[in-house]
C-alpha cells in the first residue's frame, strides 16, 4: 500500500466479481449443500441400475451410453459410482455425527466436571491416539465381523479424539475464566452456566469439527472397503469399486480405477469446502480480510 | 556511555533546506469484518500534520489506543496489508514511496521498537545486531555491531544470548543498538520506555537526545509526557488519531496557559502535581469517530460550529493548532 | 554528571539474565536426564499394557469364531473332533484371563505367538516386514518433509497470490484424495503405461531377497513412497504456511522489514528457522498417519511390508499377528513422538532442554 492510495479505493482484496467475501462464503456453502443433496438423490434413484448386470457388456471403456464405462459384470459404472457415493455420504455422516457427539460429551465433561474427569478423558484421548488410525480401524473391523455395522462403529470410535482435544481445551478455558466464576458467585447453577457460557463457545467448534470429521470418515470407510474389511463386496462402495478395478488395471481398464476415485475425491472436497465456509463464518480470527 | 559510539555526525554533503520529515494530513484506515457479514472501518489515524527538522527531537504524546504507534509504521511503509493510507509523507522534500523506502530502511531511517518481541526469537542477539549492521551498509558489520553493543555497556557474554533471556534493561539497550549501527538521519522511536526502571528510561531518552544532537531528526512516540519534556524540542499532542497541537516544549510549563488546544490544557491539568484534574469521558473508538472536531463531545469550549467539520491545522504563534477557538 | 554515575552503578549490579533455557540447564546432572528417560519408558510400558488389555478384550468380545477365521471356507466340513483338536492346538479352549496372561507372559519374553497366515513366529514376521516398511516410510517421510516445508514457505510468503492459491488448492485437493486411489493412478501411469517402475513387490519377482541390490530396492520403493508423500505433503504444507503467515504478521517480521530485510533475505535470515521449528514437531507427529497410509500403499503395490501384513491379518483373522502389530505400531508412534519432542527442544531455544517440572 503506497502512501498515495486515495481513501475511496477500498482494499482491493475484499471485492470480487460477486460481491464481498462474506456473500461469497454463504453462496459457496449453499452450493456445496446442493451438490451433496443431488448426489444423495441420484444415488438413491440409480440403485437399481447400479445392480443390473449385463454379461455381454463387460469392461467397456467410457462411452455415451456408459459415461464411466462398465465393470467386469457389465454393470454401469456411473450408476455404481453414484450409489457408492451415496453410501459413503450416509455412512460418513452417521459415523461423523456419532464421533462428534462422543467428542462433545467427553470434551464438555472434561472441562466442566473437574480435574479428575479431565485427567481420565485426557488419558483416554492419549490412548486412542497412540495407535495409528487405520490399524485400530482394522482391529475393530475384524472384531466386529466386517460389514456396514463394523464400518460405522469402527469409524465412529476412532475419530473422536482430535475433536475431543479441541473441545476439552475450550471447555477448560471457559470453566476457568473469570466470567464463569462471577456467574457462579452470583448464584447461577451449573445448567445455566452450561447454556449461557459453555455452549456458545463449544457449539461453533462442534459444528465445524463435525463437518470436518466427515471427509475423514468417508476416506476411512472407503479405505476399509478397499482392503476388504468394510462393506460387503455386493455393495457398490467406492472402495470395493476400486479394489475390483485394480485387478483389471494391467489389462488397461484405467476407467475402473480413475473415475470412481475421482468422483469420491470431488465429493470429499465438496464437504471439506463446506466445512471451511462454516469455519470462515464463525471463527473470529478470520475477521481481518 | 549511553551515546552511540564515537563517530562523526551523518555526513551531510548537502544540508537539507526543509524539514527531514514532513507529514501532511496522513490518514490510516483499516478494514475489518465483524461477526457475521458486516464490515467496518477503523479510522486509526485521521489527519496528522507533523514536521521534524534535522537535530530536532519531536515527541508525539498521547494516551494508549490513540494510534500513534502506527505513525512509525506508516512512515516506514510496514503497515499491514489491509491498511489504506492517504495523505503525504515527505522525506527531505521528496515523497516517500516504496522504491525510495527500500534504500532508506535500516540505513537513513531507523526504527527503535517497543519490545523485545520485535527481535527474532530463535536467533542469538549478537548475530541479529550484526545483521542490522549489514542491512545498514556497514563496511565491517561484525566490528560495528560489537562496537555498538559494547558502547551501550553490554558485555561480550550478551552476544550469545537469545532474546527471551534478556532482562528489560538489556533488551532496551540491544534494541537501541540495532538502530545506531547505521548512521540514521531519521529515528522513529516507538514507545521505547514502557514499564522500565526510571534509570533505564532516563538513559534511553538521553540516548535519543544524543542522536538528535548529532544531527538526526528524532520522533519520540510516547505516552510519558513528563519524561519527553526533558529531551524534546517540540511536542505533538495526539488525540483519537489526530494531532491537536504541535507546540514548543517551553509552552508545557506552569499552568499550561501557553497551550492553545483545550485537550492539551486538560492533559496538562490532569498530571499529578498540576492539579490532577481528570477530564470527563473517554477517547472515541476508531469505529465511531464523531463528525467534526474529534474532541468536541468533551470540550468545554464547544460550539455548534465545532461539530460541522474537522478543524484544519492552523499556525498560531509558533504552534500548529487544530481548533477553531484557538 | 550524577546521573551517569548512578547509571554506571545500575549497570554494575544489573542482574544476570534469567537462567531459563541457558547453558546451566544443559549442564543438568545425569540423574535428571536418567529420571526423564525412565519416566518416558514407564509411560510406554503403561501404554502397552493398556493397549494389549484393550485389544485382547476387544477380540474376546468379537463374534468372530477364530476357528472359522483360520480354517476359512472349509469350516462347514470339519467335525467336532477336529474342531476340538484345533482349539486345543491354539489353546482356544481355556478361559480368557488365562489366555491373556499366558500371552502376556510369553510376550514379555519376546514370544508373541505364531502367525496363522505366515506360519512363523509373530516377532520374526514383524521384524522382517518392519524393516521393509521402514525404508519405504523413511523415503516418504523425507519427501513429505522437504516438499511440504518448501511449499509452505512459498505459499505463506505470498499469501493471496496465485502461487499461494494454487498451492492451497492443490494441497486441499490431495487431502481429499484416497491414498489407495493415488496409488492406483501412479501404478497405472508409471508402471503399467510408461513402464518406468515395477508393478509390484520389493524386488524382482522370484529373486532371492539377499541378492537384491540397493538400487533395485529403491526402484521398487519409489512409487509407494511417492504415493505416501503426495498424500502427506498437505498437512505439513498447510501448517508451515500458517506458521509463515503468523510470523510475517508478527512484531519480529515487521521490525525486520523496517530494518530493510526483503524477499530472500527475510526468508533466509528469519523465516526459515522460525517456521522449521514447528514443522519439525509436526513431521514427527505424522508417523501415525504414515503407518496407516503404508497399509494402503503396500496393498496397492503388493509391497511385502508390515502394512500389507496388517491388512492380511485383519481379513484372515490372524489374531496373534494382529495383536503383535498393534503393539508394534504403538511403540513406533510413541518413539516418533518422543524423538519429535526431543528434536523440538533442541531446535527451539525458547524451550528448555528438559522439562522443569512434571508436565
Amino acid at each position: 500500500m503506497t502512501a498515495f492510495a486515495p481513501l475511496e479505493a477500498l482494499a482491493g482484496t475484499a471485492r470480487g466479481r460477486l460481491g464481498d467475501r462474506r456473500t461469497r462464503t454463504l453462496a459457496t456453502a449453499a452450493a456445496t449443500v446442493a451438490v451433496l443433496l443431488v448426489i444423495l438423490v441420484a444415488g438413491t434413484l440409480l440403485a437399481d441400475r447400479a445392480a443390473h448386470t449385463n454379461l455381454t457388456a463387460r469392461n467397456l471403456s467410457p462411452s455415451l451410453g456408459h459415461p464411466f464405462g462398465t465393470d467386469r459384470l457389465g454393470r454401469d459404472q456411473l450408476a455404481r459410482t453414484l450409489a457408492g457415493l451415496r453410501l459413503s455420504l450416509l455412512i460418513g455422516a452417521l459415523a461423523a455425527s456419532v464421533s462428534a457427539g462422543i467428542a462433545l460429551v467427553l470434551g464438555a465433561a472434561a472441562g466442566a466436571l473437574g480435574r479428575r474427569v479431565d485427567a481420565v478423558v485426557g488419558w483416554m484421548v492419549d490412548l486412542v491416539m497412540s495407535i495409528p488410525h487405520l490399524v485400530l480401524l482394522i482391529l475393530l473391523a475384524f472384531v466386529l465381523g466386517g460389514g456396514m455395522k463394523a464400518v460405522v462403529i469402527g469409524v465412529a470410535v476412532t475419530h473422536w479424539p482430535s475433536l475431543t482435544r479441541v473441545l476439552r481445551g475450550e471447555a477448560r478455558r471457559v470453566a476457568a475464566s473469570d466470567y464463569v466464576a462471577v456467574s457462579r458467585r452470583l448464584g447461577r447453577r451449573g445448567a445455566w452456566v452450561g447454556r449461557h457460557h459453555l455452549a456458545p463457545h463449544l457449539v461453533p467448534h462442534f459444528t465445524v469439527g463435525l463437518v470436518l470429521l466427515f471427509p475423514h470418515a468417508i476416506l476411512h470407510e472407503s479405505g476399509l472397503s478397499f482392503l476388504g474389511l468394510g462393506l460387503s463386496p455386493h455393495e457398490p462402495a467406492i472402495g470395493i469399486l476400486l479394489a475390483d478395478g485394480m485387478r483389471y488395471l494391467s489389462a488397461g481398464a484405467w476407467w475402473l480405477a480413475l473415475l470412481p476415485g475421482l468422483a469420491l475425491l470431488l465429493m470429499v472436497k465438496t464437504v471439506d469446502v463446506l466445512g471451511q465456509q462454516l469455519r470462515n463464518l464463525t471463527d473470529p480470527r478470520t475477521v481481518q480480510e | 556511555m549511553s551515546a552511540p559510539s564515537s563517530a562523526a555526525a551523518p555526513a551531510a554533503t548537502s544540508v537539507p533546506s526543509g524539514p527531514v520529515l514532513d507529514v501532511r494530513d496522513l490518514s490510516v484506515v483499516f478494514l475489518q469484518y465483524e461477526s457475521g457479514l458486516r464490515r467496518r472501518r477503523l479510522e486509526v489515524i485521521s489527519g496528522i500534520d507533523l514536521t521534524v527538522d534535522a537535530g530536532e527531537l519531536v515527541a508525539v504524546v498521547g494516551s494508549s489506543g490513540s494510534g500513534k504507534s502506527l505513525l512509525a509504521h506508516a512512515v516506514l511503509g510496514v503497515l499491514p496489508r489491509n491498511a489504506v493510507v492517504s495523505g503525504q509523507i515527505l522525506y527531505r522534500g521528496e515523497p516517500l514511496v516504496e522504491a525510495r523506502l527500500r534504500c532508506l530502511r535500516g540505513r537513513e531511517i531507523s526504527l527503535v521498537p517497543q519490545t523485545v518481541a520485535s527481535l527474532d526469537p530463535v536467533a542469538r542477539v549478537g548475530s541479529q545486531v550484526v545483521r542490522s549492521a549489514e542491512l545498514a551498509g556497514a563496511a565491517d558489520p561484525g566490528a560495528t555491531a560489537r562496537g555498538a553493543l559494547r558502547g551501550l555497556g553490554l558485555p561480550e557474554s550478551t552476544d550469545r544470548l537469545y532474546p527471551h533471556e534478556l532482562s528489560g534493561g538489556m533488551a532496551r539497550r540491544v534494541l537501541t543498538a540495532t538502530a545506531t549501527v547505521g548512521r540514521p538521519r531519521l529515528v522513529l522511536a516507538d514507545e521505547p520506555t514502557p514499564g522500565l526502571h526510571p534509570l533505564v528510561v532516563a538513559e534511553t531518552l538521553a540516548g535519543l537526545r544524543a542522536m538528535a544532537d548529532e544531527g538526526a531528526a528524532v520522533v519520540l512516540i510516547t505516552h510519558d509526557l513528563l519524561g519527553a519534556l526533558d529531551v524534546a524540542d517540540r511536542v505533538a499532542v495526539f488525540y483519537a488519531g489526530t494531532t491537536v497541537e504541535v507546540a514548543p516544549v517551553s509552552r508545557f510549563a506552569g499552568t499550561g496557559a501557553g497551550l492553545r488546544h483545550p485537550y492539551s490544557r486538560a492533559l496538562w491539568a490532569a498530571l499529578p502535581g498540576h492539579g490532577f484534574t481528570p477530564l470527563v469521558g473517554a477517547q472515541p473508538p476508531p469505529t465511531a469517530l464523531p463528525p467534526g472536531c474529534l474532541f468536541a463531545p468533551r470540550c468545554p469550549q464547544r460550539s455548534p460550529d465545532c461539530e460541522r467539520a474537522r478543524p484544519e491545522s492552523r499556525l498560531i504563534d509558533g504552534a500548529l493548532v487544530r481548533c477553531i477557538h484557538a | 554528571m550524577d546521573l551517569e554515575l548512578l547509571i554506571k552503578d545500575v549497570l554494575a549490579t544489573d542482574e544476570s539474565p534469567p537462567a531459563e533455557g541457558l547453558s546451566s540447564d544443559r549442564r543438568r546432572s545425569r540423574a535428571a536426564i536418567l529420571q526423564w528417560v525412565g519416566g518416558k519408558v514407564a509411560r510406554l510400558c503403561i501404554l502397552l499394557v493398556a493397549v494389549s488389555v484393550g485389544s485382547f478384550l476387544l477380540v474376546e468380545a468379537s463374534p468372530i469364531d477364530p476357528v472359522a477365521a483360520y480354517v476359512g471356507a472349509e469350516v462347514l466340513n470339519i467335525g467336532p473332533d477336529q474342531r476340538a483338536q484345533i482349539e486345543a492346538r491354539w489353546g482356544l479352549d481355556d478361559p480368557a484371563p488365562t489366555r491373556f496372561f499366558r500371552w502376556a507372559g510369553q510376550a514379555l519374553r519376546g514370544n508373541l505367538g505364531t502367525s496363522m497366515i505366515y506360519n512363523a513366529p509373530v516377532a520374526e514376521v514383524i521384524r522382517t516386514r518392519f524393516a521393509a516398511s521402514l525404508g519405504l516410510m523413511a523415503l516418504a517421510w523425507l519427501l513429505t518433509g522437504v516438499f511440504g516445508f518448501g511449499l509452505g514457505i512459498i505459499a505463506g510468503s505470498r499469501p493471496g497470490s496465485r502461487v499461494d492459491r494454487g498451492v492451497r488448492w492443490w494441497v486441499y485437493t490431495l487431502a481429499s484424495a484416497p491414498t489407495f486411489w493415488i496409488g492406483l493412478i501412479l501404478l497405472y501411469v508409471f508402471a503399467v503405461s510408461l513402464q518406468w517402475a515395477p508393478v509390484c513387490c520389493a524386488g524382482p519377482i522370484g529373486a532371492d531377497p539377499s541378492t537384491v541390490g540397493f538400487g533395485d530396492r529403491l526402484h521398487h520403493m519409489l512409487l509407494p513412497a511417492i504415493t505416501l508423500a503426495i498424500v502427506g505433503v498437505g498437512s505439513i504444507a498447510l501448517h508451515t504456511r500458517e506458521q509463515v503467515v503468523t510470523f510475517l504478521h508478527g512484531d519480529a517480521a515487521v521490525f525486520a522489514r523496517a530494518q530493510g530485510e526483503r524477499g530472500w533475505g527475510l526468508v533466509r535470515h528469519h523465516l526459515l528457522r522460525n517456521a522449521a521449528v514447528p514443522a519439525l514437531l509436526l513431521q514427527f507427529a505424522s508417523l501415525s498417519e504414515l503407518f496407516g497410509g503404508a497399509i494402503l500403499a503396500e496393498t496397492v503395490f503388493s509391497y511385502p511390508g508390515l502394512g500389507q501384513a496388517t491388512a492380511a491379518a485383519g481379513i484372515r483373522g490372524d489374531v496373534p499377528l494382529l495383536l503383535g502389530i498393534v503393539l508394534a505400531a504403538t511403540v513406533f508412534v510413541y518413539a516418533g513422538n518422543l524423538i519429535g519432542d526431543v528434536a523440538h527442544r533442541v531446535a527451539d531455544p525458547r524451550v528448555s532442554l528438559l522439562p522443569a517440572a512434571r508436565a
